[in-house]
């Protein structure tokens, strides 16, 4: 996982609640067996005319115009801001893989998807929960202006745009995650001794859970 | 220790240790794993050389992308070859770490979330993972369970453990009895519909009173599957003897010598107290609930079927107004129009939330001696697991479906995200049995509207929607 440290990059502004994982990422990439390579899959439905299939030739595919991932000035975007409930639905991480894989480090919502957020963290990109007026605030400016910038200090926790500059909030243990990239699952093998002392008092206490 | 919620005990039972980062090191008890969130988690398990950490608690199954039919020759009957491989790589998968698997041509294969109930899989106060969303059917267990990502996916395969971060507590009373011809299914749609499609979000709801105490356990997992669309990961109901009765005897329940004492622990153990404090709550009275159906592309838009679609007037603020303009462009309706008599093309019954046998038998009643209306050009069955659809043919359901017009197909996820061939076209209209009627979620332009079975049943001898209770 990369670490993310201090992000700086253009604000894609996606003025919709309930952007599901569905829109994200269609079902027919989901029949990959890697976790990379979804760039040109993500907001499939709406950033094509065609249909496309995991096995469709990109180049062969008709871009649509009106979408804004294909306009010059958010192809190279990469801090998403869209409203409420981001990310809901489907548990799939490919969603954030298809982010992640576009260069989107960072997404600020009013509310996530509880799937979804964990699934960002556990990918180095960052759900950034800020207050509905900031949103309709940043809305305002990122349309008015296309291609503005937002600069993302995760250390510092601060979100800077244009001349504004908020706290927002993230807790210690993610933050650090986040900064250093970390693997989770290396870190919590070494409970190991724990999650077996564990396992052996539960066997008393519900043995029906042990088949052997 | 004061008074705790269901979801408060099964934390406070799992917990193996709090960690440095605020996180909780929580223990899990079974771990359900399918064909397509999986495959990255078992490649990264090889890259690092690591083992599962207890494969006697796991259980694969393809469900997600496997044909409903052509399923006499097995996987080599599968002719989208990427599916194929999907599915191969998870038997090899499942060989390589000694996972037990029901492969496609196991009479015990279907939907994860199907199969593990029917099983004894799923068991009263135990923590469940899955790398699906609707994994929150088995809290009707008073089991601790929720979808993940395939990060975690990993994570459990690795440790058997989770790091997790408790949820807030709501809960929501159902009171009253249920008016003839009201499911679990129009109760959750309700619910949805009451609190929005984030109103559960950090929250773990838990659904109670005397409505629920009144529900078999099928239908109080089709409740609890839906809670992600309110957007708890979570949803719960207390152990009762409801619970008791259809664990008792499933291939993978406690045995004899064990069983008594686990009764006794579920009975003693899996409740909330009495003064046990929430968050949140809600009272719904069962008698104002009328048959649902989804309007939107989002499952909160939804209303009773006899009613009429909000005016745009009635948006709480303009971002709502602009989501629900949107949502009627892409469903191709007018703001204040009745939904009762608009025309169908496909009827989908299926998926985790609506293909148990009682699903069947509710659609079932309906169709007996009449006909899929001209206009529909496809209504699907397809029975959440092989030994429902054993089931099903037992009782003669499928002569009914099929005399009535219906496919009668193989298990699977199938229409309800057709990531397999069981697609709609762009602006195809469907009543389907399913939980998402997201945009293109059932097919590229497809237009989804969320029903009981019995209302898709009703539907499709309409060939429109309609009131079934009117027919």
């Amino acid at each position: 996982m990369q670490p993310l440290i201090i992000h700086r990059g253009t604000i894609i502004p996606l003025n919709r609640a309930n952007i599901d994982t569905d829109i994200l990422l269609p079902k027919q990439y989901l029949k990959s067996l890697e976790s990379t390579g979804f760039s040109n899959f993500l907001f499939d439905d709406e950033r094509y005319l065609d249909p496309g299939e995991i096995d469709t030739p990109i180049a062969t595919r008709r871009e649509n115009p009106a979408f804004i991932l294909n306009q010059p000035v958010y192809r190279e975007g990469s801090v998403v801001l869209a409203q409420a409930n981001f990310g809901c639905g489907s548990s799939r991480e490919h969603a954030v893989w298809a982010l992640r894989d576009f260069g989107v480090c960072v997404v600020i919502a009013p509310s996530f998807g509880d799937i979804f957020r964990n699934n960002c963290f556990n990918n180095g990109v960052l759900p950034l929960q800020i207050e509905q007026s900031l949103v309709d605030a940043l809305f305002e400016q990122a349309e008015a202006q296309p291609g503005l910038q937002a600069e993302v200090d995760v250390a510092q926790r601060l979100l800077s745009v244009g001349s504004g500059v908020w706290c927002f909030d993230l807790d210690d243990g993610r933050c650090q995650r986040l900064l250093k990239g970390l693997d989770e699952v290396g870190e919590s093998l070494q409970y190991a001794a724990k999650i077996n002392a564990y396992e052996e008092s539960r066997r008393l206490t519900e043995p029906w859970l042990f088949r052997s | 220790m004061g008074a705790q919620t269901l979801y408060d005990k099964l934390w406070d039972i799992h917990r193996v240790e709090e960690l440095p980062d605020g996180s909780t090191l929580l223990y899990i008890d079974r771990h359900l794993l399918h064909e397509v969130t999986s495959p990255q988690a078992f490649s990264n398990l090889r890259l690092a050389q690591r083992k599962p950490w207890r494969v006697d608690t796991s259980l694969a199954t393809p469900d997600h992308n496997v044909p409903t039919l052509s399923r006499e020759q097995g996987i080599n009957g599968i002719t989208d070859h990427i599916a194929r491989q999907q599915i191969a790589v998870l038997e090899s998968n499942s060989r390589e770490f000694n996972i037990p698997l029901f492969a496609l041509d196991d009479i015990r294969q279907g939907i994860v979330h199907v199969v593990g109930p029917e099983q004894g899989l799923t068991l009263p106060g135990m923590t469940l993972v899955c790398g699906d969303s609707h994994t929150a059917t088995h809290g009707a267990f008073a089991a601790l369970a929720h979808g993940i990502g395939s990060s975690e996916v990993e994570h459990v395969l690795a440790t058997q453990t989770l790091r997790s971060r408790k949820l807030k507590n709501f809960r929501i009373r159902v009171e009253g009895r249920l008016v003839l011809g009201v499911s679990a299914k129009d109760v959750a749609l309700y619910i949805i519909g009451t609190i929005g499609s984030a109103g559960g979000s950090g929250h773990a709801l838990e659904f109670c009173g005397p409505t629920i105490d009144a529900m078999s356990m099928e239908a109080r997992m089709t409740l609890c599957n839906m809670s992600i669309e309110a957007g708890a990961r979570v949803g719960l109901i207390g152990y009762d003897s409801v619970t008791e009765q259809y664990v008792r005897g499933r291939p993978l329940a406690p045995n004899a010598a064990q069983w008594d004492a686990a009764v006794d622990y579920w009975r003693t153990t899996l409740h909330s107290d009495a003064d046990a404090q929430f968050d949140q709550e809600l009272v719904i009275q069962a008698e104002d609930i009328a048959p649902q159906v989804t309007w939107g592309t989002s499952p909160e838009m939804v209303m009773p079927i006899n009613g009429r679609l909000p005016t745009l007037g009635m948006a709480r603020d303009a971002l709502q107004r602009q989501d629900w303009e949107r949502a009627l462009a892409y469903m191709d309706l007018q703001p204040g129009q009745a939904l009762a008599g608009l025309p169908l093309d496909r009827i989908f019954i299926g998926s985790c939330t609506n293909a148990r046998i009682e699903d069947l038998r509710a659609a079932a009643e309906v169709l007996r001696g009449r006909r899929v209306h001209d206009r529909i050009s496809q209504a699907l069955v397809v029975p959440g697991s092989g030994l429902v659809r054993m089931q099903a043919e037992r009782e003669g359901l499928d002569r009914i479906f099929k005399d009535a017009g219906f496919e009668w197909r193989s298990p699977g996820c199938s229409m309800c995200l057709g990531m397999n061939a069981d697609r709609l076209s762009p602006g195809e209209r469907c009543a389907a049995t399913s939980n998402r009627n997201f945009e293109g979620r059932q097919g590229k332009g497809g237009r989804t509207h969320l029903v009981s079975p019995a209302m898709a049943a009703a539907a499709a001898v309409a060939g429109e929607l309609t009131d079934l209770r009117s027919l």
